[in-house]
């Protein structure tokens, strides 16, 4: 219990650890706070708490994953993010050398998104009171003039996109758990979304708005904005690419894919004139080589009420797509 | 891993529209329509939702739901007794995250006893089960066993392990069930014109155990895997049984089930279980020699001897269809509160609550009509 009770150990953590992996002038200062000048305009600010186990996953860590869930948080509101806060909860006797990598990490995919990481905080808690570490992160970002992302605005006829393969974050986790039990090449796929949005942003009007499907995955962003739009989310199984790793992880753990979490993907919904150019600056980016088209808003009808999420299946059957109810349970049977 | 990529085989469309194709062709030969053919296992039941199969099916087939649902199956008294366990015997109990969820009488859950106290925790096997007794070496702890023969050598090998590290504190409430004599009170009740065999059941007792189907019922059955091509190519088989008027165990999912099962599981299970006299099942009743107690040897690690507990009978109210479901006499939609006041955050039976129940399938991927969602 000597780190973060606020003695010299714990100014020895920041110094040694943290200074060096978000070197920046705001955290020079050492101040109580960090003292920014934020031009007029609209600004988004979000906040998200990381826990994750195991900690290190193949494609990432709880570092970079606790980066880019806010950064992205902004850009699905159209946002360029810019400054982070971090806070830490470390349980007693956490190796430091995993803080290390970890703090590392932080940095390396902070600097990546150029986004500064200009206040900081850390807490030890007692062996057993907690799980390993916790990492929340808050942000901050400029939106642009003239954008506005926003749910309420979508229309029949109004397309889908997504801007690449369903669940890969969710199924390397998984997979991790099982300790050895399951072996895959599968790697997470957390990542900045910031670029992508921007480019999407730069090719034209019509992006209506964007959701970064983590928690609950795919099928929760599209239950959700079926809800506030009080209409029918059609989509296509053949127009959502799930790799054949992801889907035997799955398939295992008796999880379905659309519900897996996913830490570098978007979903957006578009006019319908605009999906060919958005589709088109989606594939010219790095990060979304991979997008596709998954389907439409509609008006309700007989055997699709308004509200509810209906997938045409690879088979040619249709079939609802349903809210994610409590946690995922493994079939027994 | 290449097994991983396998699962795609089997879910082809182009493979799966010419398998359709040749169903509406067959079903157009039959002697008879419409025919009633049942899914036994849960696990088909959802498939047929999951993956939109049921109306792509030609008119002449009718789907009707089994009972291989195991959490469907327990009667409330079972719960009840899980519950008592847990409260009033101060045991940790361990239990599968389905039956968290599942009504006992007047409402009562082991997700609700937790409020009371009652220390349950979820596991996904019966070694994590273990794995707690180790770990919390003070207390008692009752692993809540359930389910078809598909999860009951997992429990006898947990049973053996436990002598062999000679755990004291650590038990087993056994409510595992068999298939063959569920299939046999089933197709003694109702009629039906063709079986879809389970797929994990089978993998362990193998195609064997049903050939009483075809030769005192005079029923095909074909046993087939969970995969929507397995699925169809299994109706394509018991429909050219019936045009033919065979009545066979055919099997479709011979990657993985052979005729006699799976002989080390079967040794498991004869080593640490018999059959007790009777087991009192939701829907289908007192069913003979139908469910597995621990054997006297291994009486120790017997949650019902070790705290004396006894499983009363106790009768399901008039509203819930499950046990009608679970007979193959009704489906979801014939109950009343389907959908309205049942629903899976509120569910009254546990045909709602499983995963492999079928009112939750329905919910789940159905159409939603008159449902309040
Ligand atoms: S809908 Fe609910 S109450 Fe009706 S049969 Fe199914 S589980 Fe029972």
């Amino acid at each position: 219990m000597v780190h973060g009770s606020g003695g010299r150990a714990s100014a020895q953590l920041v110094e040694e650890i943290f200074f060096p992996a978000f070197d920046n002038p705001w955290l020079r200062k050492e101040g109580d706070q960090a003292q920014l000048d934020l031009s007029e305009g609209r600004w988004a600010m979000s906040t998200d708490s990381f826990v994750v186990s195991p900690l290190f996953f193949p494609g990432g860590d709880i570092g970079s994953l606790s980066v880019h869930g806010t950064v992205n948080d902004l850009a699905m509101g159209g946002a360029r993010p810019l400054y982070l806060t971090a806070g830490f909860v470390l349980e007693e006797g956490f190796p430091l050398s995993d803080l290390v990598r970890i703090v590392r990490s932080m940095g390396r995919a902070a600097r990546a998104c150029g986004v500064s990481l200009v206040a900081g905080d850390t807490k030890v808690v007692e062996r057993g009171k907690g799980d390993g570490l916790y990492i929340n992160t808050s942000g901050i970002g400029r939106i642009p003039e003239g954008v506005d992302l926003d749910p309420s605005g979508i229309r029949p006829g109004d397309e889908i996109l997504i801007s690449g393969p369903v669940g890969d974050h969710g199924a390397t986790v998984l997979a991790a758990r099982e300790e050895g039990r399951i072996t895959t090449s599968l790697r997470s796929d957390s990542a900045p979304l910031d670029g992508l949005v921007a480019a999407m942003l730069a090719s034209g009007p019509g992006l209506v708005c964007l959701r970064d499907p983590t928690r609950g995955g795919v099928a929760s962003t599209l239950n959700e904005w079926a809800r506030i739009s009080g209409l029918c989310f059609e989509i296509e199984e053949s127009g959502l690419l799930i790799r054949p790793e992801v889907r035997g992880v799955s398939e295992l753990l008796g999880i379905d894919p659309l519900y897996l979490a996913n830490e570098g993907r978007l979903v957006g919904v578009c006019r319908p004139e605009a999906a060919d150019r958005l589709l088109s600056a989606l594939r010219a980016h790095p990060s979304g080589r991979e997008a596709t088209r998954i389907g439409r808003v509609e008006k309700g009808r007989q055997g699709r009420p308004d509200g509810c999420v209906r997938m045409k299946t690879l088979m040619g059957g249709t079939r609802t797509v349903d809210w994610l109810l409590g946690d995922p349970l493994p079939r027994i049977c | 891993m290449s097994d991983l990529r396998y699962i795609e085989a089997f879910r082809d469309p182009l493979l799966g529209r010419s398998l359709l194709d040749a169903l509406a062709l067959a079903a157009g030969r039959l002697p008879r329509s419409p025919v009633r053919i049942m899914e036994f296992c849960g696990g088909h039941t959802h498939a047929f939702h999951r993956f939109g199969l049921l109306e792509l099916l030609p008119p002449e087939i009718r789907m009707v739901h089994g009972p291989g649902c195991p959490v469907c199956v327990l009667p409330k008294g079972r719960i009840d007794t899980a519950i008592e366990l847990a409260l009033d015997k101060r045991a940790m109990l361990a239990v599968y995250g389905d039956v968290l969820r599942v009504p006992g009488s007047h409402g009562t859950t082991l997700m609700k006893s937790r409020a009371r106290g009652a220390d349950v925790r979820t596991v996904v096997s019966a070694m994590e089960a273990l794995t707690l007794a180790e770990t919390f070496p003070d207390r008692e702890i009752v692993f809540f066993a359930i389910g078809f023969e598909t999860t009951t050598p997992p429990t006898a090998a947990v049973i053996l392990e436990a002598r062999r590290r000679n755990l004291r504190n650590f038990s087993v409430f056994a409510n595992h069930v068999l298939t063959p004599p569920a299939m046999e009170a089933i197709l003694s009740g109702t009629t039906l014109d063709g079986v879809i065999g389970p797929s994990h059941v089978s993998t362990v007792i193998g195609t064997r155990a049903y050939d009483f189907v075809s030769r005192t019922h005079k029923i095909p059955l074909v046993v087939a895997g969970f995969e929507p091509l397995d699925i169809l190519l299994a109706l394509r088989m018991l429909l050219s049984q019936i045009a033919e008027g065979r009545a066979e165990v055919e099997n479709e999912y011979a990657r993985a089930v052979v005729p006699e099962g799976n002989p080390r599981s079967l040794a498991l299970i004869e080593r640490v279980f018999e059959r007790a006299s009777f087991f009192e099942w939701r829907g289908l009743g007192a069913l003979p020699r139908s469910g597995l107690a621990i054997r006297e040897e291994f009486g120790f690690f017997d949650a019902q001897r070790r705290f004396s507990v006894e499983v009363s009978p106790v009768s399901d109210p008039g509203i819930c269809e499950c046990g009608e479901i679970l007979k193959g006499a009704k489906g979801p939609r014939d109950c009343r509160i389907f959908g309205t006041l049942c629903t899976p955050d509120t569910p009254v039976g546990a045909c709602m609550v499983s995963a492999e129940g079928a009112c939750a399938a329905v919910f789940h991927y159905g159409d939603r009509e008159g449902a309040v969602s």
